[in-house]
């Protein structure tokens, strides 16, 4: 059987070491191409009118003074006259001319009219009376509650205060029955008042069922120490650096190139084929670079399937439409708000007993996502439920880590604060609960030694609140988080060329993760060559098919079809090769440029002579992953990682500085220690960010985002960052796990882990991030948000 | 500028707004022509371009550089677009990110609020002439060594930042970075490389 497995430490002549990235000339120089530097000859530039209105009907449109304009080429509605529009920014109409000015001109002649609707945009908390005006209990609202452990009592309650809009009969009682439903419960369904589910007055609240475990009352009652509090984190943008968008030309009636900024090349033909009405096979997807994604570059977007119809409309010629900053901020992608009330109970010994809470949040007009509520630990007595608000704004994308550093901000910050009110260090109290921390607890306790080292968190923490005199009070904070990061479905053509060059084809993209490199480490490190004889071609949907890239999943996805593309070229190398060195193939190895007889160093050829056996054509082999025919899995799933904070804060101004960051974090088997580390510090800046600074405000009166640039939704400068410290775990215990990825982990607990320091520091929990001056001395004014 | 200047912006633009508005009224009526007209207006000849194209002639890396633009369209988007100088990226596109630095007569400049027309006579330099023929400059050496770059978007912007930022400061102190290295936006989150660079460059002073 092919032994595909990572290599043993002793060797990996390249894997696991700090080598630079094999980008980094082109991208340093400002050489690198992205879609929005793609110009070609006959370049129309695609512009689009966006919906003033957060929620409206279009009424009218007319494009006839538009479509008279010299220099414009095409025009076409995006939104018919009669569409409800349910968010602000929302596309109207799509013209394409000879330059951006004419076609912002021509946007500028276009006539709509807009019946406009009531808007809701507040994601503040949902009124309490909310829980039992949501209208009739469906079958499967039941159901849900029922699988939930809801009390017999709350769901009689809910039965008689709103009804139910389904007509049980008497096989479904006993069907209920039968599935151990209360007879109280049966009893008050047949006293129901039957009330049609569209009835249902419309609210923008979708409240999930309560779910419980144990029995959190019980519990409350018999702790040692409860806490309560309120946390919560808003929506932010993700802001990429190159705007979402495209360049579309259509070469052939039924051809199409669409150069797009994405972060899944393999995928978006497929998405683009219905409403292009062309083939799959006939789109040519195309990105050497991409300036950001962050979870935001999964899909085609209307406005793409625009792009490439107006270019149609023109002959084909190439269209480009990149979104300018504003509709960015406005329709290109967020992360969901999370709030939450949390009462959490410890014992006399620090032990977690119980936790409630009541969390909501919006991620536009679908709702909100459901942070992982406790995160992390398996409290064994729990009740909680979740109101996902709808909204009229643009709709959430996956950001980096969905759900979970929104689930790190409430359930550590609610852990600080009980530790807080234990008079206890959040260390030891996390340290002395890691029995329910999941499969991750030994990451976890190996980690927190090495963070307590590094920030020297035993020897400067204090208890809640700097007695220090002055102004400056200082505080420690920390965190910790997981991930799954399992590699995705990847596959690789991989050639040996009898010049020794080796070529790789992947349909792959590199978000500035280091993708690129990680494949041609592995590629060169397996064969035993230098990383310059290995080529690279990716970017391109008519290579073989890779997953996209979110979810932390391409690290472990690229590695290991190109690991398994590699080892099966070297044994057809091998196998080719052997003659000519008097030996079996299973004898031969490739290192150090040279395919030798292994413990005889006198029976070698180079790597260029070997590769000479292999006659006029090319050697090509794939590598796939999975492929559970020809174990081992060179992948994983499950990351541990923790950070921990030192700050300082200004009681007189409000103003947060982060004077240092320790992250130390877990990624399985690391292929580049330099772009890993790359990728933790990046997150510790990122995260630094959106604890301080970001955040996306919508004005209630108009229902548009009022910070859509820049200069007033702030970003993290250079200046902001203070001291930091990234260490990453390798060695016995995590590089046998093979490789896992490493994108999303780190970002997940620095919101947190600065929210408790800023706590620490000055004796007051700031209930919300960002944590901006004005929330900082309300916080201060009133004693603190959580009394 | 001195309280005297405040009083007397319109000295020091040579027109007021309401002149300005009728010149506007003037130009909005004039054919689509080449070349800047001269309108009179309280009691001076002012030239006015546009609003149609106009030639633009640029120094841009050494080079002379023309195309026909409107008198609106931004150095950023010239260089961009007629000249495809795409090292400069167009992010914020209003003066805040700095992505699309370049140095104009040596000093750096977010070329997206600067016009095209506006510089013409001046010496453009953008991130494309800061490597010698393929050879990466110590800078951008550096920005490679030190992994101070991930997306790479805003990287060209930094570069041509702290290019400039080390010919002012070849020693700089640590504070020195933070204040001199600020103006530069990254979503990725390479500052941590970026201060790396500025410092190892200076021979590494640590405060």
């Amino acid at each position: 059987m092919t032994e595909y497995s990572w290599p043993d430490p002793a060797s990996r002549p390249l894997l696991g070491k700090r080598i630079e990235r094999v980008d980094g000339p082109s991208k340093s120089s400002g050489r690198a191409k992205y879609t929005y530097d793609y110009n070609p000859q006959g370049l129309l530039a695609g512009k689009i009118l966006r919906c003033p209105y957060a929620h409206a009907k279009i009424t009218s449109i007319d494009t006839s003074a538009a479509e008279k304009m010299p220099g414009v080429k095409a025009v076409e509605v995006i939104q018919k006259a009669g569409t409800e529009i349910f968010w602000a920014g929302d596309e109207v109409v799509g013209v394409a001319a000879v330059d951006e000015g004419t076609a912002e001109d021509a946007l500028r002649a276009i006539k709509v009219e807009y019946e406009v609707l009531p808007h809701f945009v507040s994601d503040a908390e949902p009124p309490r009376s909310v829980a039992t005006d949501t209208g009739p209990l469906s079958a499967e609202d039941l159901q849900d509650m029922q699988e939930n452990q809801v009390p017999d009592e709350e769901v009689i309650a809910r039965i008689e205060k709103s009804g139910i809009s389904f007509k049980p009969e008497e096989k479904d009682y006993a069907s209920m029955k039968g599935m151990g439903t209360d007879a109280s419960v049966i009893a008050a369904l047949r006293k129901a008042k039957y009330v049609p589910a569209e009835a249902k007055p419309k609210s923008p609240y979708k409240k999930t069922a309560v779910q419980t475990q144990g029995t959190p009352d019980k519990a409350f009652s018999a702790a040692a120490t409860t806490s309560e509090g309120v946390y919560g984190i808003p929506c932010i943008v993700h802001c990429c650096l190159e705007t979402h968008g495209s360049v579309i030309e259509w070469p052939g009636e039924k051809e199409v190139v669409v150069h797009v900024s994405t972060q899944n090349v393999s995928g978006i033909a497929a998405q683009l084929a219905e409403p292009l009405a062309v083939p799959a096979g006939n789109i040519n997807v195309l990105q050497q670079n991409v300036g950001g994604g962050f979870g935001s570059k999964f899909s085609v977007d209307r406005w793409d399937v625009n792009t490439a119809n107006l270019s149609k409309k023109a002959a084909g010629k190439p269209v480009k439409n990149l979104l300018d900053r504003k509709a960015e901020f406005e329709v290109a992608g967020m992360r969901p708000s999370a709030y939450a009330r949390v009462k959490i109970a410890a014992d006399q010994d620090g032990k977690l007993v119980a936790w409630e809470s009541r969390s909501w949040g919006t991620g536009g007009v679908g709702g909100g996502g459901t942070p992982p509520l406790p995160y992390i630990f398996e409290i064994p007595n729990q009740r909680k439920q979740n109101t996902a608000i709808s909204t009229n704004q643009g709709s959430a994308r996956a950001w980096r880590a969905p759900n979970h550093p929104q689930a790190a901000v409430i359930t550590m910050g609610a852990i600080d604060d009980l530790a807080a009110k234990m008079k206890m260090d959040p260390l030891d109290l996390v340290l002395r609960n890691l029995d329910i921390a999941g499969p991750r607890a030994q990451t976890y306790k190996e980690e927190f030694a090495i963070a307590d080292e590094l920030m020297g968190w035993k020897k400067s923490w204090h208890q809640r609140g700097d007695q220090t005199p002055g102004n400056i009070k200082r505080g420690l904070g920390l965190s910790m988080h997981t991930w799954g990061g399992r590699g995705h479905y990847s596959n690789c053509d991989f050639t040996i060329h009898p010049d020794g060059s080796v070529e790789i084809k992947m349909g792959t993209q590199d978000l500035g993760t280091g993708a690129r490199t990680i494949i041609t480490i592995v590629a060169a490190d397996t064969l035993g060559i230098s990383m310059e004889n290995v080529k690279l071609l990716y970017g391109n949907n008519r290579y073989p098919q890779s997953g996209g890239s979110g979810g932390s999943t391409t690290s472990g996805g690229v590695t290991a079809s190109t690991r398994r593309g590699a080892v099966n070229a070297r044994n057809a190398l091998f196998a080719q090769v052997a003659p000519a060195l008097k030996a079996q193939p299973g004898e031969l190895e490739a290192v150090e440029g040279q395919v030798r007889v292994k413990g005889d160093a006198g029976r070698s050829l180079s790597w260029k002579e070997a590769c000479a056996k292999i006659g006029a054509v090319p050697l090509t082999v794939r590598g796939q992953n999975p492929n559970k025919d020809e174990p081992p899995d060179l992948t994983n799933s499950g990351v541990g990682g923790v950070q921990m904070a030192d700050v300082s804060v200004d009681i007189e101004t409000g103003i947060v500085r982060v004077n240092k960051m320790v992250a130390v974090q877990d990624c399985g088997l690391v292929v580049n220690l330099k772009t890993a580390e790359s990728q933790v510090y990046g997150a510790l800046i990122m995260g630094i960010s959106y604890a301080l600074y970001e955040e996306k405000i919508l004005d209630p009166v108009t229902g548009r985002v009022l910070n859509p640039n820049l200069e007033f939704y702030r970003l993290a400068g250079l200046s902001d960052i203070g001291e930091l410290k990234v260490h990453m775990m390798t060695g016995k215990g995590y590089d046998e796990r093979g490789v896992i990825g490493l994108a999303e982990p780190p970002v997940v607990s620095p919101g947190a882990s600065i929210s408790n320091a800023v706590a620490n520091a000055l004796g007051v929990r700031v209930p919300f991030l960002p944590l901006t001056p004005d929330r900082v001395l309300a916080a201060l004014e009133q004693g603190g948000g959580n009394g | 500028m001195k309280d005297d200047d405040a009083r007397k912006p319109e000295t020091t633009s040579g027109v007021s707004r309401r002149d300005f508005m009728k010149i506007s009224a003037v130009t909005s009526a004039l054919p689509l022509v080449l070349g800047p007209k001269v309108v009179h207006a309280a009691g001076e000849d002012i030239p006015v371009q546009g609003p149609g194209k106009v030639r633009v002639a640029l120094n841009v890396n050494g080079k002379k550089m023309s195309a026909e633009l409107e008198p609106r369209v931004t150095l950023l988007d010239a260089l961009r677009g007629p000249f495809d100088l795409t090292g400069a990226k167009r992010v914020c596109d209003r003066g805040t990110c700095g992505a699309c630095t370049v140095l104009l007569d040596d000093k750096p400049v977010y070329a997206c609020s600067v016009l095209a027309i506006d510089v013409q006579g001046a010496r453009i330099t953008t991130i494309e002439a800061l490597a010698e023929a393929n050879k990466l400059s110590s800078v951008m050496q550096a920005f490679v060594e030190h992994d101070a770059q991930q997306c790479g978007f805003c990287t060209p912007g930094l570069v041509v930042a702290t290019t400039h930022f080390l010919r002012q400061h070849p020693t700089p102190t640590a504070d020195d970075i933070r204040h001199g290295l600020n103006g530069n936006y990254c979503r990725c989150g390479t500052y941590n490389g970026v201060r790396a660079v500025a410092l190892m460059q200076a021979g590494g002073r640590q405060s």
